[in-house]
């Protein structure tokens, strides 16, 4: 069976109990200070994640102001599907020196459509996707997990059983499906109208249902340590309901292994949903993501390679900054881990503590 | 540790058979059978919508017809019966036989990547966690964040761009203008010079004498168009043997032990005899013939370590083992590079080597040498693809797990009893942080055949990737069904056998009965 968790969890947990090394200072400045002032602090005293979280606040902005969305407009003067004369055979016209913007600042596609505002419709969608993803896959791991580890015997067994189940399901499959169902537009079931006109949400929703199977196998493995903590034990003599112990006592200190992870899920669904648009099964056209953009534009390399390079470069950008986000976050979340200080660490000489585990890198990804 | 198995067994057999049902159900209800011919202005339209019906067997339901596609591959577990029936492709061709064939296809295709990624992993996570936030550390996790946010049709596209058509396009003439070989050369040396350990005085000479070194060859290669006409020769193999010969023996049992370096550098002498009495013999070469002289090559090393002897002959006879296989495939690399002058101007080929589709070129003639150049120029792009992404996960796990056995007591222990830097390392600490890498690959084994689709999509390889999108396309469930068998057995086989592992490895690790 696939249950790779196990020792995952005994790795994670053996890497937490680390000692201090050299560099690393002792956490003077959590005296009187909150569990979330002290994550707060360390995160926002983490370089590369606040990096992370400037560049995605900025591709956010840009990306559901400039074109609108959801039928407010934006202050960009094209649409993604508006065909304007081609400039200059459509070549971008931004330049860095002397810094420009001009009419079509990524250039344009064959039909003369705006680079620019494709891509950012592209990264709108990427986007959504993302959020939707997390929060669908956080909510069903969250109760699945707590449910599973706290409850043990049965409801694990069965639980657990179909995490297995649909951890091997193919995601290409499910994908295909959902196209094609949302595809049927005219047999006018509640399910193709919705899905007409919200296909980007379906297809989040879908890939959500599917990719809350890991976080579920974390949750566990944090349920299963936490229920036989004192703090619990002490909980339940003073008459405290299941419900209120899993919801007031453990998952409180079950939220940064999940912030994390659903963190982590959405880096991974994003690469997920461009591949799938790439394949295309994810979004379809007439409306556009930045993995249909490649796919469409890929042929054209040689002549219009600015059709190839911006939406990818997108994609890179998205997916990098969360992943440094989440690598902050884990830090920050993580009680034992001290704040380092390289320059201090050189001093001495020595091999310090590690700052991140190596289970970053989930190993779901859809190549 | 038997009931276990039997009981792990038991249970994956009964996902298996639930998740077999739901996929088949799903591919089912993904889309139209019969939409193609719905489009067509065919004449015989109706006729042919009959015979696709009738093929697919549309008439029965899907769930009825799930227990007859059970009823077929229940056989395949009978064994030696031969009976196996997995139901026939749309073409008429046996599932079972079309399975072998994408079978043969995505293991050539990923195994190479696989282990090329795992051995560059595992180093990269060594050197950075011995020299953690060093330049090199900081350098290597930003690109290991980099490459994991690359989606790879991205990648591949741009390796194709630039992989094939443009290193094809500087075949036609392989110059490298002064210039260009000098700005090549100086970036070797920087990055050099960033990453290597010591003073700076120390570091800017490495970049120095990198830079002189990749400048003058890169300026030899063009005068002589090495590209055209490669070859390493004899002189080449000696240095580089004896290059080999010192490293292997400062790893596996360092310098001072005088015995194993002899061995050592007596195994690259015997490998520079043999290349030259080896020469007749690899032109009749064959697949397993190369087997072959990689196993003597080892048991000659073997042979000699064991001769030479000294204080631990275990010791020499590894050293002189791993020296002699990898003189052995210079010398292997020495004849395919004595080829490349046919392959490139063969009709076929015409002078554009690196392939950016397919597994092979197709009609293509010749012997040995030729037809496995020509897998090699196919698979180098999506070889490199695969590597570049699936890097990042083992760097960054070797490197956590290093660092945290390099901080155990018994590290201090070994420190402390007046162990060299290299035993500790080597002996106590490399061996033990394998044990979580060692459960992660037997993990990652499991999902190979299965991971590759995209890849395979945008190299047009035929594998189980293929079979699986071309089943879907065409609403025929018995080649997705005969895909996720596959994929779903190995991954499960391999993720008991991780665990397994795991506790053979770690005492301290036990399964539950």
């Amino acid at each position: 069976m696939s249950q790779p968790s196990q020792q995952d969890e005994i790795m994670a947990e053996e890497a937490s109990r680390r000692q201090p090394a050299a560099g690393v200072e002792p956490v003077l400045e959590a005296k009187g200070l909150s569990q979330g002032q002290i994550v707060r602090r360390r995160f926002l005293g983490h370089s590369g994640a606040i990096a992370g979280l400037l560049a995605f606040g900025i591709i956010f902005l840009v990306a559901f102001t400039s074109v609108g969305y959801g039928g407010i407009p934006g202050w960009w003067k094209y649409d993604h599907e508006d065909v304007s004369p081609l400039l200059n055979d459509g070549v971008p016209t931004a330049s860095l020196w002397p810094l420009a913007w001009g009419e079509h600042p990524f250039g344009q596609d064959r039909i003369g459509r705006d680079l620019f505002a494709m891509t950012m419709r592209g990264a709108q969608q990427s986007i959504t996707i993302m959020l939707v993803i997390g929060l669908i896959a956080g909510l069903i791991g969250v109760v699945v997990g707590a449910l599973a580890g706290y409850f043990r015997g049965w409801v694990e067994a069965v639980l657990m059983r179909l995490t297995d189940m649909i951890i091997i399901m193919p995601v290409l499959l499910l994908a295909a499906v959902m196209a094609q169902l949302a595809g049927r537009r005219d047999e006018g079931s509640w399910f193709a109208s919705f899905a007409s006109s919200n296909g980007v949400l379906v297809l989040g929703i879908f890939l959500g249902l599917i990719s809350w199977v890991g976080l579920a196998r974390l949750m566990r493995g944090e349920f299963l340590s936490l229920r036989e903590r004192e703090f619990v034990d002490a909980a339940r003599i003073s008459g405290a309901s299941n419900a209120r112990i899993i919801f007031k006592h453990i998952l409180p200190n079950a939220v940064g292994v999940l912030i994390v992870n659903v963190t982590l899920t959405m880096s991974a669904a994003i690469l997920t949903e461009t591949a799938l648009s790439y394949l295309g099964v994810g979004v379809q056209a007439p409306d556009t993501s930045l993995g249909l953009l490649i796919s469409q534009n890929q042929e054209a390399f040689s002549t219009r390679p600015w059709l190839f390079w911006f939406p990818g470069l997108f994609i890179v950008l998205i997916c990098l900054s969360i992943n440094f986000i989440g690598d902050g976050l884990r830090d920050a979340f993580d009680p034992r881990q001290k704040k380092f200080n390289a320059k201090k660490a050189r001093e001495a000489g020595d091999s310090g503590a590690e700052t991140t585990a190596g289970t970053a890198f989930g190993r779901a990804r859809g190549e | 540790m038997v009931t276990y198995i039997v009981r792990r067994l038991i249970t994956a057999a009964l996902i298996l058979l639930g998740a077999s049902f739901l996929v088949y159900l799903l591919t089912a209800a993904s889309g139209d059978p019969l939409q193609e011919f719905r489009d067509s202005s065919a004449p015989n339209k109706q006729q042919l919508m009959d015979a696709r019906s009738e093929l697919l067997q549309l008439e029965t339901p899907a769930p009825l017809r799930y227990f007859k596609w059970l009823g077929g591959a229940v056989q395949c577990l009978v064994p030696f019966a031969n009976s196996c029936d997995l139901g026939k492709n749309l073409a008429g061709q046996p599932i079972t036989d079309a399975l072998w064939h994408a079978l043969i296809q995505t293991l050539t295709l990923v195994t190479g990547a696989t282990v090329l990624a795992i051995l560059i992993g595992i180093t990269l996570g060594i050197i950075t966690a011995l020299r953690q936030y060093s330049t090199l550390d900081y350098g290597v996790t930003f690109m290991a964040f980099l490459f994991f946010s690359l989606p790879i049709f991205w990648v591949a596209v741009l390796l194709k761009e630039y992989g094939a058509i443009g290193f094809n396009n500087f075949l036609r003439n392989p110059e490298i203008p002064l210039p260009a070989a000098l700005g090549i050369g100086a970036v070797l040396g920087v990055l050099t010079a960033v990453a290597a350990a010591g003073e700076m005085r120390r570091r800017l000479l490495t970049g120095a004498a990198v830079f002189a070194f990749a400048t003058a060859v890169l300026l030899y290669f063009s005068a002589t168009e090495w590209f055209k006409t490669p070859g390493l020769g004899p002189v080449v193999i000696a240095v580089a043997g004896v290059g080999i010969a010192f490293a292997v023996t400062l790893l596996s049992a360092g310098l001072k032990n005088r015995k194993a370096l002899q061995s050592a550098l007596i195994a690259v002498g015997v490998g520079l005899v043999l290349y030259f009495v080896l020469q007749p013999l690899l032109n009749e070469a064959t697949f397993l013939m190369i087997v072959l002289l990689a196993a003597a090559s080892v048991l000659v090393g073997t042979g000699i370590g064991y001769l030479v002897g000294g204080y631990d002959r275990g010791q020499s006879m590894r050293a002189a083992a791993l020296t002699s296989f990898l003189v052995g495939f210079l010398i292997l690399l020495d004849r395919y590079m004595q080829a490349w002058p046919t392959y490139f101007n063969n009709s076929r080929v015409r002078g554009r080597p690196i392939a950016t589709i397919g597994a092979n070129t197709p009609n293509i003639e010749g012997d040995f040498w030729i037809l496995s150049l020509d897998s090699f120029t196919h698979l180098i792009l999506p070889t490199m693809a695969l590597v570049l992404i699936s890097l990042a996960g083992y760097t960054r796990f070797t490197r956590a797990s290093m660092l945290e056995i390099m901080n155990m007591d018994y590290i201090r222990t070994a420190r402390a009893k007046g162990l060299s830097e290299r035993t500790v390392v080597m002996r106590h600490a490399f061996r033990n942080a394998l044990i979580p890498i060692a459960t992660i690959v037997a993990f990652d084994i499991g999902g190979l055949i299965g991971g590759a689709v995209i890849t395979e999509a945008v190299f047009s390889v035929r594998g189980m990737g293929f079979l699986f999108l071309d089943g879907l396309e065409h609403v025929d469930p018995n080649p997705v069904m005969g895909v996720f068998l596959c994929v779903a057995i190995t991954a499960m086989l391999f993720n008991l056998v991780a665990d397994l592992a795991y506790s053979a490895l770690d005492p301290r690790v036990r399964v539950k009965a």
